[in-house]
């Protein structure tokens, strides 16, 4: 019970400070459940976003499912699931509810153009993080250019990104190709 | 029963969007349509306040939509309908993926998977910069170069970057703590 907890707490902090969807998660994922907590690795954060990023609903929710799942079972990617979605679910319904020009205010505007600032330079952060665990040879460098400029270029659906990929790696391996 | 109906709804908004908040915008309009629930111009708003408020969008669209047409128990019941599905595909994944995990096939799928990952993630944070750093609209304007840049932005950008890796005494703060600060930050300088 303290352990499913404890993974509802994480995925609260997570569903919490993210702002503008759901990328800027990333950086709190990675101090709360990689650097605190030592559950799971970022190569493995890396994985469960990749098939998460396929998978029907939310991509950083289906992130946390797996997480929880790993820790603890079942009622763990459910405690994870929920804890990510609590505190949207409560400043919305407040919005709703009180503040029916809270978006257009200038003072909110004002502070969340400044979030919005320390998001990139967290987002950047966490990138290179990733990037330590994921590209780590020419083939991978290739890998990550072509998706990161195709993303950026094309309307192409990011699962098609995920799929190719999925399918060049197996490529790689099963033809030899050489680390040098 | 308008709250069953409600999470069946997200459901089924929660089951078809692959790949992003943005996905969800089509069938949003398309339930406007058939239950009349919300109009066109809600969901316009709904996107107002799902851009400046915690959460990824989906979420913040399903309690919004929620609690407008069916109050507090509303808000939980759509926001639970929309990631039941997840919680439901991703267990069972998992139990597919553990049996499977050790397969040379499979560990070269993820090989390939990681760098796109990563470069998926990067070419959303390159967004984020282009609307948190830039204002390519004023410089359509203007036609002025340095307009494309948004100076204070691009300072305080530069002073957290130090403050976030290099400077010892901050470097391993919680982001958390960054962002808070930005924000104050962000209502007396913009």
């Amino acid at each position: 019970m303290k352990e499913l907890l404890d993974i509802f707490t994480a995925s609260f902090k997570v569903g919490l400070m993210t702002f503008g969807g759901g990328y800027a998660m990333l950086p709190i994922l990675q101090r709360e459940v990689v650097e605190t907590r030592k559950w799971v690795t970022e190569e493995e954060v890396l994985d469960y976003y990749a098939i998460g990023q396929c998978l029907p609903g939310i991509i950083m929710v289906n992130t946390m499912i797996f997480i929880g799942q790993k820790r603890r079972g079942t009622l763990g990617g459910i405690a994870a699931a929920l804890g990510t979605v609590c505190p949207a679910l409560i400043i919305i319904t407040i919005i709703a509810a009180v503040l029916s020009g809270f978006a257009e205010a200038p003072v909110v505007k004002s502070a969340f153009a400044g979030i919005r600032v320390c998001v990139c330079v967290l987002i950047f952060n966490a990138v290179m993080k990733l990037w330590k665990s994921s590209v780590i040879d020419w083939k991978c460098l290739v890998i990550f250019i072509l998706v990161a400029f195709g993303s950026l270029f094309t309307d192409i659906t990011p699962v098609l990104f995920v799929v190719a990929s999925a399918v060049v790696g197996i490529a790689i391996s099963c033809l030899g190709v050489k680390s040098k | 029963m308008i709250i069953l109906r409600l999470w069946w709804e997200f459901f089924k908004i929660g089951m078809f969007s692959v790949g992003g908040g943005m996905a969800t915008l089509p069938f949003l309009y398309d339930m406007s349509d058939r239950t009349g629930w919300f109009t066109y111009d809600m969901i316009a708003d709904m996107l107002a306040v799902s851009e400046s408020t915690p959460g990824p969008i989906g979420i913040n669209m399903a309690t919004y939509t929620g609690y407008v047409t069916a109050g507090i128990p509303g808000s939980i019941a759509a926001t639970l309908g929309v990631i039941t599905p997840g919680i439901i595909i991703v267990l069972l994944i998992v139990a597919v993926l553990d049996r499977f995990r050790k397969n040379k096939y499979v560990e070269a799928a993820f090989y390939g998977l990681r760098p796109a990952s990563t470069g998926l993630i990067a070419a959303a944070g390159v967004l984020v910069i282009q609307i948190a750093l830039l204002n390519v609209d004023l410089y359509k304007q203007s036609g002025n170069l340095l307009d494309v840049f948004n100076i204070k932005a691009i300072i305080l950008a530069a002073v957290l970057l130090v403050l976030t890796r290099w400077f010892k005494p901050t470097k391993n703060l919680h982001p958390i703590i960054f962002i808070v600060a930005s924000a104050v930050v962000g209502i007396l300088i913009f």
